[in-house]
């Protein structure tokens, strides 16, 4: 490696710690601001996967619960798209990995005792190794809006949750896909913890016509975009010197 | 100018184990039964294994038990170099009744720049954008003392500290009040 470098994160485009109408937050969020450093070997560097590591179905959660010739029950999506940084160059080999409730809001875990019943074919959750360009691409049915207790009345729009690792581990980022249409985004008080609309927009993927498979399945596409551009870092501060 | 923003961090939620950690959710059988991250020490390097356990508080003191954790470390040596029977990256979830975390790993060597240290990130519902700690060990002050990032933490650099315990090395990490651990923004 030459001499690599990541941006500073721009925290003002995250959500801030504390977002009261977040409940959950209030009890969960440091006081102090976090220090900051020049990412160190530690911070540059970060797990890798092959695409060995991961089983054939994992990016089918379709099919990757269910049991032998079972689908499970829902919209049939395909949420595809292109992981990049932030000079927009893909970003190839790197492990994505989704969860998300079933056609009926309902999650696979101990803990969701939503009334909406479990699909016996749907478990929820998979994974993929993004290509050389850096795109990825999952199968899966969407999801339903679901009730939480946050005090009130609170509804969360459909959404599936990602996990992306990069190159390095200071690059490494958990968010929500919402789906463009759903009148829940401008109600959540987990969406509304981003700041600006600008930010939020980036979080909902937009129904994909062109990637829809005629009488089988239709798609959304979802980009993904990781901090840091060494090559941009790199330049700044040449002309700095 | 970069062409494009980072996207928006968002918590990984109550639910994040179906995902991340399936067994603990209680999807026994995804990945081949095989939790992402769980084992880093592979048997060649048995004899080395130490446990590196966590707890999480929250602004109550009390234990997170939903949260998931991540490490990554160097190996031995100090480096990040491909170590025989070793991986640097470990995955595990605060235990659902004790909120403990445990780590099967092994102690990762210093540099003469670097004192030997872990780093640790920590997402759970309540968690907006993934918080990033690091992991000292205090018995090793002489080195700790040395190390920048150790420093920078001033008066609050023994927030930092993973303390010996007969399996290895226990670290409780306080979100909130007098004890609030260092968070880094790296």
């Amino acid at each position: 490696m030459t001499d690599q470098r990541i941006a500073p994160r721009d925290l003002d485009w995250h959500p801030p710690a504390l977002t009261p109408r977040y409940r959950s937050s209030i009890l969960r969020s440091p006081k102090h601001k976090p220090l900051s450093y020049a990412p160190t070997a530690t911070e540059l560097s970060g797990p890798t996967f092959g695409h060995d590591s991961i089983g054939p179905l994992d990016d089918d959660l379709i099919q990757n619960y269910a049991r032998s010739g079972g689908l499970a029950i829902g919209p049939r999506i395909i949420v595809h798209g292109k992981l990049m940084d932030e000079n927009g160059r893909g970003l190839p080999g790197k492990l994505i990995e989704v969860w998300q409730a079933n056609a009926g809001g309902r999650y696979r875990h101990k803990k969701d005792g939503y009334l909406a019943p479990l699909d016996e074919n749907f478990g929820g959750c998979g994974r993929c190794i993004s290509g050389e360009d850096g795109s990825y691409s999952f199968r899966t049915i969407q999801p339903g809006p679901y009730p939480w207790p946050n005090g009130g009345n609170d509804w969360r729009p459909a959404h599936i949750h990602f996990s992306v690792f990069g190159d390095g581990f200071a690059q490494r980022l958990i968010t929500q896909m919402y789906f463009e249409g759903d009148p829940h985004i401008a109600l959540c008080p987990i969406v509304q913890t981003i700041p600006s609309k600008a930010a939020i927009n980036t979080l909902v993927a937009r129904l994909d016509m062109d990637a829809t498979i005629p009488m089988d399945i239709r798609a959304y596409r979802f980009d993904i975009v990781l901090r840091g551009s060494s090559a941009t870092v790199f330049e700044n501060q040449m002309e700095g010197r | 100018m970069t062409a494009h923003k980072e996207s928006p961090s968002q918590t990984a939620g109550p639910y994040v184990h179906i995902g991340c950690t399936p067994s603990v959710a209680g999807l026994s059988g995804m990945y081949g039964g095989k939790d992402p991250g769980r084992t880093m020490v592979h048997p060649s390097l048995a004899a080395s294994k130490i446990a590196l356990t966590f707890r999480v508080y929250d602004g109550d003191g009390e234990p997170l038990k939903d949260a998931m954790l991540e490490i990554w470390q160097a190996g031995p040596d100090g480096s990040f170099n491909q170590t025989d029977g070793f991986e640097n990256w470990g995955r595990g979830a605060t235990d659902a009744e004790t909120g403990l975390a445990t780590f099967e790993t092994v102690k990762p060597g210093g540099l003469p720049d670097a004192a030997p240290h872990v780093l640790v990130w920590i997402v759970a519902r309540g968690i907006n954008l993934g918080l990033t700690t690091r992991v000292y060990f205090a018995d090793e002050a002489e080195q700790n003392a040395k190390d920048p990032i150790y420093r920078l933490a001033k008066d609050r650099a023994t927030t930092l500290l993973a303390r010996p315990v007969e399996a290895g090395y226990h670290h409780d990490i306080y979100l909130q009040g007098e004890l609030e651990t260092v968070f880094f923004d790296v």
